[in-house]
């Protein structure tokens, strides 16, 4: 019955995505082939021709490129899902009010809500993945593999987010989550170049971001080089922001929404 | 030899010392009450007296501070889900999904009670037709008028066919017109049998709509009984209204004794309570007194409220 509810949410949500899937559609095929089309081919080219292959340890800046986007677009889609719509449903249009009011638990909405971000990931992330092999970048069944860790790098950062959102008053923390969270994550994990080229002393904020791991996991499994001790411990890292979002949704909901 | 049990039906709601605190704010302050089956319950006082905060308690939506509190029979810590699949709900402030069609908001709704899709379709049918909406069906709620939106609030508390309505405030904030169509559809309601439980700040739509209601201010039950036995305890008959001009009022309060059994001195009026109003205005005239305008009316649950806690019911 518990789990059933909660898709009673998720179920409300693809209600709702009928009347937007259009413009999300549209996005999400253009944003991978305007990004490998600009950066992994634009700049690879040059990046190739310089010490890019050695650093890169031979391998093109497009199938280095590819993956690491591909975990950000995971996190960037799982961060939007989780910001925005959980504002509205708690404050500006109250959906969650009105769903409390049926059988409905704070828990279905939080565990519904989580899963229909992972279907929107899915959607996200096979789209990508069939356009970064059409561009070269891996061969198809290995991008459609990577599809997995990428889902999973976006779960992390829909359950953290939702956790998160829950708990701020205004849309004003979301901003200052963008500005000083995602958009740095998205710059300096490891999606555009290796950590290694970043200082020394600052390298070890980079390990701990959550999206360094899903970049990390991504990137091994496109290219298919991924040593097992590095992929488990890159997996429980990601499960572990995975189970700590969670929870800290379901209690701040329930703080929230129970009084 | 047994023992024969009167065939009573248990009530739907009840509440024992039932209290609600906010941190050192009380907002239910540890008050009784029973809803009997098919009745029509009103909650009447003005804002902040506890009313939509004892009507979420019964929503089990929020968790009661003390207390004890059946609903359904059932204890809404325990069985929260149990009890809120068999409540509709129209509560104070709208939240219906903007963004969807009139339709999709209430299946929505329904699929969270998990009715089939073919049961919701044939429950729109006809809670749109009740509710007078069948022609906005597909149009988006955003483009609704404020009371269209109000009939849709409770058709969607309709769709799983609750034993128990709760209104919160149904009629706040609409246009006379569009208050007098849904209290059309409630009545209609309530002739179905539909139990229903009301809060309301208008002493109209209680009089309107309740069988029996509790007079809540402060956190607590200050009367209860039906709209005629509260008015017929704590009023009189009729109630004469008389306007002086500005700062005349004042002057005439020391002629005004021994006119009406009671009279109450408002900012811009006195009222004075009498069984006989137009006898009470040639005694009035009596005493030489010429208030700016007079007026006799029935007496109302207003009054009631007055005489119970000194306030008016709107500020």
């Amino acid at each position: 019955m518990a789990a059933r509810t909660a898709f009673r949410v998720l179920e409300a949500h693809a209600v709702s995505y009928r009347h937007t899937w259009r413009g999300s559609v549209i996005t999400t095929f253009l944003n991978p082939v305007l990004y490998l089309a600009a950066m992994g081919i634009g700049l690879g080219t040059l990046v190739d021709r310089g010490a890019g292959e050695a650093t890169l340890e031979g391998i093109t800046y497009l199938a280095f490129l590819a993956p690491g986007l591909l975990a950000a677009t995971a996190m960037q889609t799982g961060t939007g899902d989780a910001s925005y719509p959980v504002m509205a449903g708690m404050k500006w249009i109250k959906t969650y009010h009105a769903a409390l009011s049926t059988p409905v638990r704070t828990r279905d909405i939080v565990l519904g809500h989580l899963g229909w971000v992972t279907v929107r990931l899915a959607l996200t992330t096979v789209v990508f993945a069939a356009v970064m092999s059409a561009f070269g970048a891996a061969p198809l069944g290995r991008a459609l593999l990577a599809v997995g860790p990428a889902m999973l790098t976006g779960i992390a950062f829909a359950a953290a987010v939702t956790g998160y959102t829950a708990a701020l008053e205004s849309e004003y923390g979301l901003s200052s989550l963008f500005r000083f969270g995602i958009v740095p994550m998205f710059l300096f994990s490891g999606t555009f170049f290796p950590i290694t080229q970043l200082p020394g002393w600052i390298q070890p904020v980079a390990y701990v971001t959550p999206l360094w791991h899903g970049v990390a996991l991504t990137r091994a499994t496109a290219l298919g080089q991924s040593p097992p001790w590095a992929a488990t411990s890159h997996v429980l890292y990601l499960l572990l922001w995975v189970a700590i979002g969670v929870a800290v949704s379901m209690y701040n909901f329930r703080r929230r929404l129970v009084k | 030899m047994g023992v024969t049990y009167p065939l009573v039906p248990p009530p739907l709601v009840s509440a024992r010392s039932l209290t609600k605190r906010f941190g050192d704010f009380t907002a239910v302050d540890a008050i009784d009450f029973d809803v009997e089956p098919g009745e029509s319950f009103g909650f009447l006082g003005p804002n902040g007296a506890g009313k939509s905060s004892t009507m979420r308690m019964v929503g089990a939506v929020s968790p009661r501070t003390a207390g004890e509190l059946t609903v359904l029979g059932m204890d809404p810590d325990v069985d929260g889900a149990a009890i809120r699949a068999r409540l509709g709900v129209v509560p104070q402030e709208d939240n219906l999904d903007n963004e969807l069609p009139v339709s999709e908001n209430l299946l929505i709704y329904g699929r969270y009670f998990d009715l089939a899709r073919s049961v919701i379709r044939r429950r729109i049918d006809e809670l749109l037709d009740f509710v007078q909406l069948s022609e906005r069906r597909d149009s988006k709620v955003d483009s609704l008028s404020g009371g269209m939106k109000r009939r849709l609030t409770i058709a969607r508390s309709l769709i799983n066919e609750p034993d128990l309505l709760l209104l919160d405030e149904p009629t706040t904030g609409l246009d006379p017109q569009a208050r007098h169509v849904l209290w059309d559809r409630l009545y209609r309601l309530k002739q179905q049998g539909v139990t229903l439980i009301i809060t309301t700040h208008y002493m109209d739509e209680a009089e309107q709509l309740c069988d029996r209601l509790v007079v809540m201010d402060r956190g607590e039950i200050v009367a209860e009984g039906s709209p005629r036995d509260l008015i017929a305890t704590y009023s009189t008959r009729e109630v004469l209204e008389l306007r002086f001009p500005v700062g005349v009022q004042e002057s005439v309060l020391d002629r005004i004794d021994g006119l009406a059994k009671r009279a109450e001195v408002l900012p811009d009026r006195l009222l004075l309570y009498t069984d006989d109003g137009d006898e009470t205005i040639a005694d009035v005239g009596r005493r030489g007194l010429e208030p700016e305008s007079t007026v006799v009316r029935r007496s109302s649950l207003e009054d009631v409220f007055l005489r119970l806690t000194g306030r008016s019911l709107i500020d």
